[in-house]
């Protein structure tokens, strides 16, 4: 069997996300460097704040400013940063209660190494240089011997509040297509469609997944299909779709490739949109330097008969 | 609902009769989900003697973010066996919280059998970048703060609460690893060094393995249990519960998330012999037995736990499979079975399992 294929998949994404009125004003705070947290039903003072008291579930709004200095509640050491976290440089992760706040804070703790940091440490925040209204606007927390600051007593209303943030998302996968696949794409390849029989019900998969959905066990036997096939079924597309260089209307078509116990998908060329229909003989075209077939055309073979590809309907 | 199963007429007892899993390991890339699925669903039905058309419900636990694709979950599905159409349902969480659903369909009456399973493979990915995507996504997803950062917190936490100090936290990854030397399907299996800090006070002997793996379970009511196993493991009671979300809430150094599921499901009512417990992380276990109240007479993950094996979205299942099959083996009498998700212990679920008298 030939080496099973790998292949970089990436996936990333930019999460656009509304903020309600409490996390509106926090982050928003942080773009003009107050820092706010919410007093709940009890008295506590929730920082960073939430909407709805975690003991009572009770929607809370009463915005409160607390201080930029703090007290490390607990700690750990990062000494190989990855993408992404706040410094790029060795830094302790810490849970900060702000002055003024019951609960603590997740963020970055820049110290020259982990002797330097304790549970205990007083703290202020580093603010970051260009600010959006997000976490990020605090670049990291510096450890600090004065006074605690004393925050001005801020309201929580701003002028222009920011309503949403814009947090991108990316993460880095080898994706392999397991065994039953690479051997379909490998055949592709070679010009060739192979599937896998099912060694219980018979069916002929393509593309195989190396199992039968029918009977739920496994498929092994490679077997070749085509290159002819019928459509079984089709549609007509009369929308173009972005970066698509196929002029509309065109076919779509469910195409049983002769010895396939189901049908695969294929866009039907080489013969008016209007002439297309079931039972239509077709076969694949394959293009230079494809890897798949780019479209199936006609082979002038008279119709196939409703009984010969009901099944695979 | 969730009680201790009161013994009145009406309400079913039902059983964990068949348990299965993989050999757990760090890649697999060679097999697809499905194939990778498949031989662990045939050992379950197979030790039943069921048929796909004798399983009344269908349950699974997988997550997309562990595959990188959407939806990836319909393919396993093609395992199972689907046609004719069968009654299925899928959690984007560990398999644990799966059976959960299926015990309740059960619990129903709507179902006296059900197939559950789980899997995943971490080994496309980086599984620490990828948990970052479960936490909150407006003030802490943005930091990147990985899997084991907030593992480190936590024990960092414990240490200056003084319940555990390094060599401590080093002591429960040796157990784990020395008993994991017993269970064919671990990963690391046998004394592994402590080595250094991955997140310090957190070294790689104190964090899981990362690895592919998968189980299945087979859930039976009443005398269809017995008829399908020689001795059922009874849940007796089962029971979960979450905590907020945000850590700095949390006091991370206990779990009363655990402490309420676990009175829920009955495990205080009377002891237990044996603890499987899902704790990722060394600390983690130091936190579950306190919060348990396990003693040193209680026998604590003879399989090694997640620290011998840990195939995210399947560990939690794997508890309860490894707590009922000592209990079909005679090897326990009243097991309890644990299974955590998301950041720090944050939510949790407790069963307990009880076989026939002798």
């Amino acid at each position: 069997m030939s080496a099973i294929l790998t292949a970089p998949l990436t996936v990333e994404f930019p999460f656009t996300r509304s903020v309600g009125p409490v996390q509106s004003a926090f982050l928003t705070g942080l773009r003009e460097q107050v820092l706010l947290g919410v007093r709940t039903g009890d008295g506590r003072v929730l920082v960073p704040p939430v909407e709805y008291d975690p003991v009572t579930a009770e929607e809370i709004r009463d915005l409160v400013e607390v201080a930029p200095t703090g007290t490390v509640t607990t700690w750990a050491w990062n000494h190989e940063p990855r993408r992404g976290q706040p410094l790029a440089t060795p830094f302790a992760w810490v849970l900060v209660k702000l002055d003024g706040a019951d609960t603590a804070l997740l963020h970055a703790l820049d110290a020259p190494g982990p002797d330097s940091v304790r549970t205990g440490a007083r703290v202020r925040v580093r603010w970051a240089e260009e600010r959006s209204g997000a976490i990020t606007d605090i670049a990291c927390f510096e450890p600090y011997d004065g006074e605690p600051v004393e925050p001005a007593g801020h309201t929580g209303e701003f002028a222009d509040a920011i309503t949403g943030i814009v947090a991108p998302a990316r993460l880095d996968y080898t994706y392999s297509p397991g065994r039953a696949q690479t051997g379909y794409i490998n055949a592709l390849g070679g010009r060739r469609i192979v599937g896998e029989r099912c060694p219980s019900c018979r069916k002929v998969y393509v593309p195989p997944r190396g199992a039968c959905p029918t009977c739920g066990v496994a498929t092994a036997e490679q077997v070749e299909v085509g290159p002819g096939g019928t459509v079984t079924t089709f549609c007509i597309v009369n929308i173009k779709a972005k970066n698509l260089d196929i002029e509309v209307p065109y076919v779509y078509a469910h195409i049983a490739l002769d010895g396939a116990g189901l049908a695969l998908h294929g866009r039907i060329a080489g013969i008016p949109y209007d002439q297309v229909r079931m039972g239509l003989r077709v076969e694949p075209v394959w293009t230079e330097g494809s890897r798949y077939p780019d479209h199936y055309r006609p082979t002038g073979e008279p119709d196939a008969d409703y009984e010969t590809y009901r099944e695979t309907l | 609902m969730t009680r201790e199963a009161p013994r009145a007429a009406g309400v079913r007892d039902i059983a964990v009769v068949a348990f299965a899993q993989t050999d757990h390991r760090r890649t697999s890339e060679e097999i697809s989900e499905v194939e990778m699925l498949m031989p662990v669903l045939h050992e379950v039905m197979e030790s039943t003697g069921l048929k796909t058309a004798d399983i009344d419900f269908t349950c699974s636990g997988s997550s997309d973010y562990l595959a990188g694709r959407a939806f990836s979950f319909t393919l396993a599905l093609d395992g199972v066996g689907a046609w004719p159409p069968i009654s299925e349902s899928h959690v984007e969480m560990d398999g644990a919280w799966a059976l959960y659903e299926a015990w309740v369909k059960l619990r129903t009456g709507d179902a006296d059998t059900a197939l559950v399973y789980s899997y995943g493979k971490s080994s496309p990915g980086s599984v620490r970048d990828v948990l970052t995507r479960q936490l909150d996504p407006y003030y802490v997803a943005p930091l990147w703060p990985d899997s084991v950062a907030l593992a480190a917190l936590q024990a960092q936490a414990l240490i200056d609460a003084g319940t555990a100090d390094e060599p401590a936290l080093a002591a429960v990854g040796a157990r784990s690893r020395a008993d994991a030397a017993a269970n064919s399907h671990a990963q690391p299996r046998g004394p592994v060094p402590q080595g250094d800090y991955l997140v310090r006070p957190l070294r790689t002997g104190d964090c899981p393995p990362i690895g592919d793996g998968a189980a299945a379970v087979v859930l039976a009511a009443g005398e269809r249990a017995r008829d399908l196993c020689e001795r059922p493991a009874w849940i007796r009671g089962i029971d979960h519960r979450i905590e907020a979300h945000g850590i700095g809430v949390r006091d991370l150094t206990d779990s009363p998330s655990t402490r309420l599921a676990a009175e829920r499901a009955g495990a205080y009512e009377r002891p237990v012999d044996t603890a499987e417990l899902h704790a990722p992380f060394s600390s983690q276990e130091v936190i579950l037995r306190e919060v348990l109240g396990l003693d040193d007479g209680v026998r604590v993950n003879p399989s090694g736990g997640a620290l011998a094996a840990n195939p995210i979205m399947a560990a939690g299942l794997i508890r309860i499979g490894e707590a009922a099959a000592r209990i079909h083996r005679g090897e326990s009498d009243r097991a309890l079975a644990h299974a955590t998700s998301g950041p720090c212990l944050q939510q949790n679920l407790v069963a307990v399992l009880e076989g026939d008298p002798r």
